[in-house]
């Protein structure tokens, strides 16, 4: 394939959402052939301008050149039709179809789906030899991992004759195995001459995948680079617009006595489905315990046991010489009161109140403290200030407290619920996915602020599907797979494969002729 | 015995027959993700208007063709708040019922000033019975020749119709293009969107053929099964076949023997009526009438297994990532 040839031009493309420039008049250049990758913050008008180019969204003005081709779109068939496909971060598929009426969905041929299904058939066996690509088509895809959905989309493209194939954010739900897969899937996609643009926030594989890197910030294209010129520090620099510090310094734990003693915990989900079977594990105070997992293997419903949100159903929880257990069940307001604080893994919906003012969100759980209120009412003045104390200690902006909370940024709601639960001074903290959605600075803050608390002397769980951020953070990890703890490690012995094994539960000795997914 | 069975299976057969045209209108609907509770209304204008055209030009095929029309207006305007304008679907459905309700007795006492009914309708203004082909050779053949002629055979060609359109239903949704679509689009609007198809030109569509359906089933209790209007004449027919839908997870077959179930309670129920069983005493005939809504409850709270709706049923598509 001829490098020189052009995939994707656009030029000066812009789109407002209401008061919200989402892309400043943005040129890119992708050149046939290699994997492009587009880094931003969240935020910086990424996904906007790649829906645009898949004909979701339609640009206010700017041109789009597609082979060389001046192009319109004002629907996703016309973009399908030009020959781009797009793998979206959350998966465009229908959940109680097979893997084949899934892929024929939208382009079907006849008005029966007999025959398109048995060309369709055909096709995908061609094209899952071609590329590495098998999946077994006659499943449901809500019985498949999301490893095996992302290869449904991926061919889901490529049968619509996808010669680029946009992905966006495709690594956030894999196992770091599925991601060298999907990688190696990039490779073979990439010598069959197809176009790759993946959009990421992950700087590691756009250092390891692309060939170039355009950077956006703010809506606005702010830098190319080849990606063999350029380096992580620039990247990241470029990207936020300030040098960031990427790996945190952190003394030694001084860890004390166990604070928090968890035995042969079982829980189940608010549906009844036991989530967490058989979980012990102890937390001293000073020090950070990591749970590492692919999402949706218990961490959450553990982390709502810690907190007194679910009830147990067996084993127990032992905390500040209280016992936790089937029948002694404590409620949140009691275990906060205890000292025991929560930033909850979904901030939107379970850490503020969308619709609430800023100093409303910033008080939930501890509405009945006598600092905020004056006899039977909350007092105003003492609401406001709680808030703006909160806002200046951890640098929360726009710094205004009357600001309705959904109208902050996801890093700054989140460094706000950060701000409400470490500012109590609690001894336990039980941390979910703490910079889910963040962006890099606020990152490196949030980060600093939970090493400070374990420095303080406090006892801190963390649960994170970001590998990374489990091993920079904790003291010691463990893994959690369908429920059970698959693994526990030392941080400083811990390696992102191992734990990916572990993750993936393929360490296991009863299920060892298991292999992990090829 | 026997007659009584047969003369029950027969008023079944009967009484199903709007039940099934309004539940597989609400079976395209649902399943492409809008909530048809306006099903009583649709059916009540449709057998509004199949009356009075029957009775003004003298033709049930006229009136059948008006009653289609007007339910598919109604079922544009939920389609136009729905789905256009994105409104609430449940909203919308309950609009349209009482305007149904209003509109029929407005224009019933306007055009033709018998307090809200229209005329009764001859014989040629009506759909009639149909006897089958056969009944005189089959009849001398003991129980089977009892069955063709009493349950079979001297029905109006509109029950038949109602029998034909499930298999057409299940193949239109399971075997078709436009199917594929219409059950993605209730599962997932968005995937929908991303393959290039439009959400709304869907949606309509499936509203459409829900008119259609609600309009044959309208004419059928206007003028196939009774010959005038009556005020609020469909009587709940319409909730019971959203009841048979929910009752039927919206597949066809097993929608069509919610409907034969609920219509066979119906039909026990006129049949019952102060009718003493022995160590019970007489069954209060509330009871009977409300059999299918507590049923549905008892399915509903997952005695009978659970009842996935599509997943998208409810929620207007607004297009954001």
């Amino acid at each position: 394939m001829d490098n020189s040839h052009i995939a994707i031009e656009l030029i000066d493309v812009d789109k407002h959402f209401g008061a919200v420039h989402a892309n400043d008049k943005v040129s890119l250049t992708v050149k046939t052939g290699t994997i492009h990758g587009i880094v931003g913050e969240n935020g910086a008008g990424k996904s906007t301008l790649m829906s645009i180019l898949y004909g979701f969204y339609q640009a206010d003005s700017g041109h789009i050149k597609v082979f060389e081709k001046d192009c319109k779109f004002t629907s996703s068939r016309q973009s399908i039709d030009a020959g781009i496909g797009m793998v979206h971060q959350h998966f465009m598929l229908v959940e109680n179809f097979t893997v084949l009426e899934n892929v024929i969905l939208g382009t079907e041929g006849g008005a029966l789906i007999s025959e398109s299904l048995e060309k369709a058939r055909k096709e995908l066996t061609r094209l899952g030899v071609e590329y590495g690509l098998e999946v077994d088509l006659d499943t449901p895809v809500e019985s498949l991992s999301v490893g095996i959905l992302q290869r449904v989309e991926i061919l889901k493209g490529l049968y619509k004759g996808a010669k680029i194939l946009i992905l966006d954010e495709p690594t956030g739900v894999l196992t770091p195995q599925e991601t060298d897969e999907l990688f190696r899937i990039f490779t073979s996609l990439k010598e069959q001459g197809v176009t790759i643009i993946l959009i990421t926030h992950k700087l590691r594989e756009i250092m390891s995948i692309t060939d170039q890197v355009s950077v956006m910030r703010d809506g606005k294209m702010v830098a190319h680079r080849q990606t063999n010129e350029t380096s992580f520090e620039e990247l990241a620099e470029l990207m936020i617009g300030r040098k960031v510090l990427l790996n945190i310094d952190k003394s030694e734990s001084k860890s004390g006595s166990p604070v928090l003693k968890v035995k042969n915990l079982h829980v189940s989900n608010e549906q009844g489905i036991e989530r967490v079977k058989d979980v012990s594990f102890e937390v001293c105070s000073g020090e950070v315990l990591g749970i590492a997992g692919v999402t949706g293997n218990g961490q959450g419903t553990l982390l709502k046991a810690l907190t007194g949100i679910l009830p147990l159903t067996e084993g127990s929880i032992e905390v500040f010489g209280e016992i936790i257990t089937s029948n002694n069940h404590l409620g949140p307001k009691i275990l906060r009161e205890l000292g025991i604080a929560h930033v909850p893994e979904d901030r939107q919906r379970m850490g503020l109140i969308t619709e609430f003012s800023a100093s409303e969100s910033a008080l939930l759980g501890y509405h009945n403290d006598k600092q905020l209120n004056q006899g039977l009412w909350l007092k105003k003045s003492l609401v406001r200030d709680n808030c703006e104390s909160l806002m200046s200690a951890f640098d929360v902006r726009p710094a205004d407290p009357k600001l309705k909370s959904s109208n902050f940024s996801g890093g700054n709601q989140q460094k706000l619920i950060v701000a409400r639960e470490f500012e109590r001074n609690p001894e336990v903290l039980i941390i979910g996915q703490p910079t889910r959605g963040v962006d890099i600075g606020a990152i490196e803050f949030i980060h600093k602020r939970i090493i400070a608390m374990r420095d303080a002397g406090k006892a801190v769980v963390l649960v994170s599907v970001e590998l990374e951020e489990i091993m920079s953070l904790s003291d010691r990890i463990i893994v959690m797979c369908d429920g059970q703890i698959t693994g526990k490690v030392d941080a400083i012995d811990a390696e992102e494969r191992t734990l990916g094994m572990m993750m993936a539960n393929v360490l296991n000795p009863s299920e060892t002729n298991q292999e992990a997914q090829p | 015995m026997n007659e009584f069975l047969l003369n029950t299976l027969d008023a079944t057969l009967r009484y199903s027959t709007p039940l099934i045209f309004a539940s597989m209108a609400g079976l395209f609907s649902e399943r492409s993700g809008v909530v048809d509770i306006g099903l009583e209304g649709k059916m009540l204008i449709a057998a509004f208007i199949s009356a009075a055209a029957a009775s003004v030009f003298g033709s049930p095929w006229i009136g059948l063709g008006a009653a289609i029309i007007a339910s598919c207006i109604f079922a544009m305007v939920h389609g136009f708040a729905t789905i256009t304008h994105k409104g609430n679907q449940i909203v919308s459905g309950v609009a349209i019922n009482i305007m149904a309700s209003g509109l029929t007795m407005v224009l019933g006492l306007a055009w033709f000033k018998q307090g809200g009914q229209t005329p009764a309708l001859a014989n040629d203004e009506r759909f009639l019975s149909i006897t089958l082909p056969g009944v005189d050779i089959i009849d001398y053949i003991p129980i089977l020749g009892d069955i063709y002629r009493e349950l079979i055979s001297g029905h109006n060609i509109l029950v038949y119709l109602a029998l034909l359109i499930v298999p057409l239903v299940w193949w239109v949704v399971y075997r078709t293009r436009f199917g594929l679509r219409l059950r993605a689009v209730g599962e997932n609007p968005k995937a929908v969107d991303t393959a290039g198809l439009s959400v709304d030109r869907l949606r309509y569509k499936a509203l459409l053929i829900g008119g259609i359906l609600c309009g044959i089933g309208g004419a059928y209790i206007a003028t196939a099964h009774n010959a005038q209007f009556t005020k609020d004449m469909t009587a709940g027919a319409g909730f019971i076949a959203l009841a048979a839908l929910i009752f039927g997870k919206w597949r066809p077959y097993t929608v069509l023997s919610a409907c034969f179930l609920f219509s066979f309670l119906k039909a026990l129920e006129d049949r019952l009526q102060s009718v003493v069983i022995p160590g019970i005493g007489e069954i209060p005939v509330q009871f009977i009438e409300a059999t299918p809504y507590i049923l549905t409850v008892i399915l509903l709270a997952g005695f009978i297994g659970r009842a996935i709706p599509p997943k998208a049923v409810g929620e207007p598509y607004i297009k954001e990532l």
